[in-house]
Formats: structure tokens, sequence, C-alpha cells
């Protein structure tokens, strides 16, 4: 790489950021910076930083970079450049300032969505080393003031929303009482040892969309599942502090999470639809822990529907007959590969699936991705400005005919929420599960 | 502790409950537990006023519902003694119900029902007007936090201890957060010391200690003991545990990326591990076993601080010692299937779940429920009983360890059977 041009900063105004910096001294930074690169990324940072040859065919899948009218200063390079690369060249021997732009660029101008790793021809996966930059801010202290409060509450809690232990069942036999108005048997099966299936959620569920809930118990029930629900912490799948470079913490959620499955003996997790929470029990918190795999089968709610409609687990009235598009999930898309599933369901339960472009792996984030969107009102405006070009693939989807955008994640939830507001788009948002429960046949 | 030498330990099977009838009786019923020595079964049910109870029935009788009926009943408990408790709430107030007595107090809810090993104590955590305290045996606390988690029970009953938010933390206050807002209570009496984070308080044996894992600052971690903090700092801890005879107090710790364990001051063994979490003492506090993984993905136990040679490559879960400590068990996942491993011999068989296994008093036998395509049996020394059922409890030895207490359904019917492994 060769020296970057200097970037004209507008400044934030976030207070756990400028806060943060306030406390940093140059010694501080050079020691903290060293301690991680030293002890926690070894040879493949230097190699990843080293083998860039500024080519920029990166920036061509960055949704930043397009959004912002190819301004190279979004360019997944460009944002190494201003964070890791300098770091490394400069040996870790730089200001608090940096820092403060380091940390706006790492928390808020990349959704860690791994698109454009697919189009750098070393395959170089820039949010990995976006997120050693993220790990280096958490331990200067140095994070968005909303995304550190959410993994304070994690670290409290066990959940992302500082839901306290009752609120927690009250909610889920709120939902139960409520779903017993429908079918008088239901069930929201509390600490059942030895069930077969233990769901999980993610904090906003009971918190503000508690309707999920009801909703996922009664598929669970039309299904004939034999399942269960924790009344202790470790209900919650999800997880901030992986984003916010809190991996200490991290581990500790996804102890908490499996131990609360297999302490009930579950055979395995089905969890909600969720992206990040996806990443981390899959993938990140798992082998933190030690575990190569989940250490039991961690099933994301696109392949447990995928279960019901291709065992015929479920019968639905009719289907659903509003024109549908689907907004594929970087993270169990790029991350697993779940798009054919998703499809499959999709043409199980929707009369009319219209393909919004570009889709499965080459989808374009929604931007509420890898924390971002958790980093709150600070950074909303720019979050949006930064999806631009997803406003336009919904647009061109629209234009053929869809009218409801099935995004199974509830971040993607959060990010395209903002972006038909705010580019007045239009459609409608649903969940896989929304249109489940709209078209089954509900159980006696 | 549970007392089994007055139990009736006559080989044979004893119907305790047809459930086909429960089904007439009522509308809705929840899973079936059977008391510890297996002579009664009950349920939570809904009765014909839409009401929830609990009924129980033992041989030869009729069901028998409790006389009173609730809107809401969750976490039937069968104490070691054989008494049976439930949470129960009517008009949004809740409180704790021991064989259909319930406690005087109520509050907006209760949760996190804890019973001593005697079974003759009970704890709950509460919430009323959303003030948090805990409860022993109908009595609350005297003081209120406006948050508590993590509530633990001493052994003799008399005490609890919970996490409590003593400086209130509201939504976006991550720099009051960083000075330390939480602390532990005891009877209601929190630490001086405040903490970053504080998890898993608990007891030593007399009760006259009280220790928990915290968090100082983002990059500390260490262990406090009646509000002190461990002299050494160390990059993450998990749950501390004293031991059964005495003070001494051990965690793991992780340093340098590997995990150890630790006692205040120093190392318990030299080895270090990949991972290294739930050690278990013996009883006579001589032992020390936990679940350690010596290498990325792969899984085993150590005790006293050398591991066993077989590991398992996807989860190990459910260490136990034998009470006299030289034996140890525990249930491993392996290439996708579930066993039983014994002073490092994994047993033959391979199933779809395993419990944790159970050993004679004298540690000469062991046996655990396992689950093969929905149907559960027990395996005793590596071999499976003949026989299955389609719900099991965990076995129970007799006191000389040539009987197992089986309580199981099997077509609709909950028996107790005792079973001789002469
Ligand atoms: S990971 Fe995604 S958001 Fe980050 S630079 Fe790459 S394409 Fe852009
Ligand atoms: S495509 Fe790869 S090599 Fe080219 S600039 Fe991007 S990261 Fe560097
Ligand atoms: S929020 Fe959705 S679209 Fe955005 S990064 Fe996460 S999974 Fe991808």
């Amino acid at each position: 790489m060769t020296d970057s041009t200097a970037v004209p900063d507008k400044g934030t105004d976030d207070q756990g950021i400028l806060t943060g910096v306030e406390q940093l001294s140059p010694e501080k930074i050079e020691r903290i910076i060293n301690e991680v690169l030293s002890s926690e990324t070894g040879a493949k940072l230097k190699v990843y930083v080293d083998t860039c040859v500024s080519c920029g065919l990166c920036s061509e899948g960055c949704h930043f970079y397009l959004s912002r009218d190819k301004d190279p200063k979004f360019s997944p390079a460009a944002k190494v450049k201003q964070t890791m690369w300098e770091i490394m060249r400069k040996k870790g021997k730089v200001s608090p300032e940096f820092i403060k732009k380091a940390a706006v660029v790492a928390y808020t101008q990349c959704n860690l969505c791994k698109r454009c790793a697919m189009y750098c021809p070393f395959g170089l996966d820039i949010a990995y080393v976006l997120s050693v930059m993220r790990r280096i801010c958490h331990r200067l202290g140095v994070v968005p003031l909303y995304i550190q409060d959410t993994a304070h509450s994690h670290s409290v809690t066990g959940n992302q929303m500082w839901v306290k232990d009752d609120e927690w069942v009250d909610t889920l036999m709120w939902q139960e009482e409520e779903a017993r108005d429908e079918v008088p048997n239901l069930r929201i099966p509390l600490d059942v040892e030895g069930a077969d299936t233990f769901y999980s959620v993610i904090g906003p569920e009971p918190k503000f969309r508690a309707q999920l809930i009801y909703q996922a118990a009664m598929i669970m029930t039309a299904a004939g599942e034999d399942w269960t629900m924790p009344s202790t912490p470790g209900w919650d799948n999800s997880d901030m502090c992986m984003f916010t470079g809190d991996y200490e913490m991290m581990e500790r959620l996804k102890k908490m999470h499996f131990e609360a499955a297999t302490r009930l003996k579950a055979k395995r997790i089905v969890m909600g639809e969720c992206g990040h929470a996806f990443r981390s029990v899959y993938d990140m918190g798992n082998r933190a822990l030690g575990w190569k795999m989940p250490p039991i089968p961690i099933v994301h709610a696109i392949e447990y529907y995928h279960e019901l409609f291709s065992q015929d687990k479920i019968k639905i009235k009719k289907k659903f007959d509003r024109p549908v598009t689907l907004h594929d999930p970087c993270n169990i898309v790029r991350g697993r590969g779940l798009h054919e599933m998703a499809r499959s369901v999709v043409n199980s339960t929707c009369k009319t699936f219209i393909e919004m472009t570009p889709n499965r792996e080459h989808n374009y984030c929604c931007g509420a991705g890898g924390g971002v969107i958790n980093c709150g009102p600070p950074f909303k405006n720019a979050r949006v400005e930064s999806t631009k070009i997803k406003a336009e693939q919904l647009f061109a989807a629209k234009a053929k005919g869809a009218e409801v955008v099935i995004a199974p994640c509830h971040n993607c939830h959060g990010g395209l929420e903002d972006v038909i507001h705010h580019y007045g788009v239009d459609m409608e948002l649903k969940f896989l599960g929304d249109i489940i429960y709209e078209i089954m046949e509900i159980p006696e | 502790m549970i007392d089994t030498d007055n139990w009736d330990w006559e080989p044979g099977r004893k119907t305790v409950a047809d459930l086909s009838l429960w089904q007439e009786s009522y509308s809705y019923t929840e899973e079936f537990f059977a008391s510890p020595d297996g002579e009664t079964v009950a349920a939570i049910v809904r009765n014909e006023d839409e009401e929830f109870t609990v009924a129980t029935q033992a041989p030869g009788k009729e069901i028998q519902p409790w006389e009173n009926a609730y809107e809401k009943v969750w976490n039937l408990k069968y104490g070691p003694e054989g008494r049976l408790s439930a949470l129960i709430s009517d008009m949004a107030e809740w409180t704790v119900s021991t064989d259909d007595v319930p406690w005087e107090n109520t509050f907006d809810f209760v949760w996190n029902m804890a019973l001593t090993p005697a079974g003759d104590h009970i704890a709950v955590s509460a919430q009323k007007e959303l003030q948090y305290s805990a409860v022993i045996d109908d009595r609350p606390w005297e003081t209120q936090f406006s948050r508590l988690t993590g509530m633990a029970l001493s052994q003799d009953g008399k005490h609890t201890a919970a996490v409590v938010e003593t400086v209130q933390v509201l939504e976006a206050e991550i720099f009051k957060f960083r000075k330390g807002c939480y602390s532990v209570a005891i009877d209601g009496t929190p630490w001086k010391q405040t903490f970053m984070n504080v998890w898993e308080p608990c007891f030593s044996k007399d009760a006259s200690h009280v220790a928990a894992s915290v968090r100082t600052n983002y990059q500390d971690y260490t262990i406090a003991v009646d509000g002190k903090a461990w002299d050494r700092n160390y990059s993450s801890v998990w749950a501390p545990l004293f031991s059964p005879t005495d003070d001494t107090l051990i965690a793991p710790v992780k340093e340098n990326g590997r995990w150890f364990l630790a006692t205040d001051g120093g190392k318990v063994w030299d080895a270090s591990f990949c991972q290294l979490w739930h050690p278990a003492y013996s009883q006579d506090g001589n032992r020390i076993a936990a679940i350690v993984a010596p290498d990325f993905g792969l899984w085993t136990v150590a005790v006293d601080g050398i591991a066993w040679e077989a590991t398992f490559n996807e989860f190990l879960t459910d260490l136990v010692l034998s009470p006299d400590g030289q034996r140890a068990g525990c249930v491993f996942k392996h290439d996708g299937m579930w066993g039983v491993a014994v002073d490092g011999k994994p047993w033959q068989g391979r199933f779809d779940m395993a419990w944790k296994p159970v050993f004679s008093r004298d540690g000469n036998h062991v046996a655990a429920k396992v689950e093969t395509n929905g149907s559960y049996t027990v395996v005793v020394d590596g071999i499976p009983l003949d026989r299955s059922f389609s719900r099991l409890e965990a076995p129970i030895f007799s006191p000389d360890g040539s009987r197992l207490l089986l309580r199981g359904v099997e077509k609709d019917v909950f028996y107790r059977e005792i079973v001789d492994l002469g």
C-alpha cells in the first residue's frame, strides 16, 4: 500500500468516542495496540495488510463506496489505510485524534458484511482487518455510546436490551396467554428438560417484537415440535460484544447460551430470524471458546422453516398472494450459504417471487449490519446515506412488481426500514415467520 | 443428600399412575414428575373451572388435585424429601406454594426457586413495584434493589446472596457504568465494594464467605471474596468454587490465551489448557476434576491436573466425581453422537442423548439415563438395562449399590421399579 490522501473530517459528536478519546495518552495507545498485535493477531493481519496491491477492485464490492458516488475514501482498501495500515506502519505510535477517526471508520463505515472479499483477487478479508481495529478501540475504551451501552447490557443481563430476569419470563407468559385465545392448549414450554429443540431469540424480541415469539410458538405447536425455552439468562443468542471487540464478553455470552440449552438436554438450538446472532453462535463465539463447531447443532430459522415444508410438518391454507422479493442477509448467505433454502421457503409460501438484483451471495447489505445500526442516532444519517445503492436495488424490484420485502434478519429489518422510509421506497417489510403465520392452518 | 435408607427396595414393578385417566380428567396436563422415592407423580393441570393447579397420584389412589387453583402455575419441583413446590399466581400476584400451602407474602413476580440439598428451605428472587430482593421461606430481604440476578442459597438454607445494582444505571450511562455499579448483597446487605460487573456469587460450606467473579475494567477480571478482589487480575475468569471442607476457593482463570485453575495467589495445577471450566471437588475436598480442552476442539476431563488420554471432538458436560472421589464420569459428544465416559474410558454405546452419570454410594457402580430414537433406558457400568420407557427420571442406587430405582412411563403408565443388579 502507498500513503493515503488526507481525508476531510466532519468530526463526530458521539460521546462514547469523544469522551473515550479524552482519556487516552499516546503511551496507552501504543501499549494496547502492541499488546493486541503481538498476542492476538499474529502473522494473519500482517499478511493481509501487506498483500494488498491497492488495485481497487474491492471498491465495487462495497455499498458504502457505491452509495457515496464512488468516493474513494469509502472504498474497502481506503478504510484499511485510515486504520490498521497506518497503525502498523507507525508501530502503534498514533495520536488520540487518529484513534477517534479510526473508531468512526471501523465502527460505522463498515458493516463487516464481507462482500468486498469476493471482489479482491487475493480474497482479502477487510472485515477482519476492521474487526482488529474495533478490538483495539474496545480495549482503549473508545466505542460509540449506544453500542457500548448494548455491550454493557449483555454483560449485566446476558441480553442486549437490559431485559430483567422476571421481565423475560413475564413476556413469555403473556404471549402464551394471548396465544391461548387462538389455541386453548398452546404452551410456551419453559425449562422442559429433555425437549428436542431449544428455541432462542434476540433481545429485541421480548422488548419490541413479542408477537414474533407468539408466532414462533404457533408454528412450533402446529409442527408438533418437542420444544422449550429457558426461564434463565442464556435465552438471548445475539451479541453486540462481538461487534464492539469485547471478545471476553462474547465468550461469556456464548457460554451462557449454549449451557442454557445443554443444561436442558436439548439436542439442537433453533434460532429466530437473525443474521449476526448466527455469526456469533455458529462461527465467532463457539470457536473463541474452543469448540470447532457449535456443541449442539444450530438451526437458523430459514433451515427450520425449510424442514417444516420439505417434511410436510405444517399445512398452509393458501399461499401469500402479494408479490414478494427477498433480501439475502449477509451473515447467513455469505456466512452459511442458506440462500437456496430461503428461496425454497419463499416458493413454498408465496405465490409470486421476484428476485432483487444482485442477489444471493452478491446481495448488498442493508447498511445496518456489523453493529452499525446499534451505534445509534449519532450515525443514523450517515448510515442511511450509505445505502443509496440498496434503495436503488429495492426500487428496481418494486418496478418489477414486488410489493413486500422479506428479510429474514432482525438487523436487516432495522436497516431496511430506514432505507425504505428515507428514500420513499414504499414497500412493506416482513419476516418469513410473519408470512408463515399468516397463511398456516392454525392447530386445534 | 437424599435419605434413601427407608425406601422400599424390594425388587419389582409397581404402577404409580395410569396417565390415560389423567388425560380423561383434565383438558390440559403438563409433563409428569416423580417424587424422589418414586411413590408419587405430580403434574400441573387445568381444571374444569379453567384454572391451573397441581395434581398428584400415588399407587392405588385417586388423582388428587390441590385444593387451591390459580391463574398460573409454573416451576413445579419435588424437593429431595418429597415435598412439592411451585410458583403460583392470582390477580397478578405471585408467591410460592409448597404442598398446597402458599406463602403469605405476595410479589409482582417470583422466579429462580432454589431448594437446599436437604429440601428444608426454599428461596426465590422476587420483584415488587419494580424493586428487587430475595426471599427465604416467606421472609423477604429488608433492602430492595433496582436490579437483582444470579441468586444463590447457602447450603444450610439460612442465607441468600445475589448480584445487585447498588448505583442505578440508566440506559446509555456508559461512563457511570464503567465506574462500577454492581455488587453482591448477602441477606440484603451489599458489599461496600462495587465492580463493573459481578457474576455467579457462591457461598462457602458454612456460609461464612461469599465469592463471585468480577470485572473491574474491560481488561481485568478476577475473583472477589467478601468484597475483596484477589491480588491478581486475569484476562477472563469463570465461576469460582469453594472446597466442600474448608474455605479454599478455586476458579478457572485465563492468562496469555491459556486457561489455568487458580486460587488466590497462585495456580492450583501446573497444567494450562485451551479451555478449562466447571471444576468439581470430591466430597472430602482432596480431589479436583474439571472439564478441559487440551487442544482446540478436543475435550476431556482433567483430574488433579492430569487430563485423560481419551478426548472427544464435540462437547463434554455433566462431570461428576464419585462420593469417595476415586472415580470420575461425564457425558460426551463425539462425531455427532452422545456417550458416557468413566475414569477415562468411553462406554461402548452411542446415543441420541445421555444424562449425568450417577455413582453408587461406595463408588463401585455407575448408571446413566440415555435416549435412543425417543425411548429411554439406563446404562449400568456400560451395559444397558433390557427395558425402555417413553419418559424416565434419573436412576437412584440403593444404599448398598446392589439395586436401582427407576421411575418412568411405559405405554401411558407411570411405574416405580426396583431392579436387582446382582
Ligand atoms: S465488509 Fe462490507 S461494508 Fe465493509 S468494506 Fe467490505 S463491502 Fe464494505
Ligand atoms: S481488491 Fe484486494 S488487493 Fe485490491 S485494493 Fe482491494 S483489498 Fe487490496
Ligand atoms: S444486517 Fe442483515 S444485511 Fe446487514 S450485515 Fe447483517 S445480515 Fe447483512
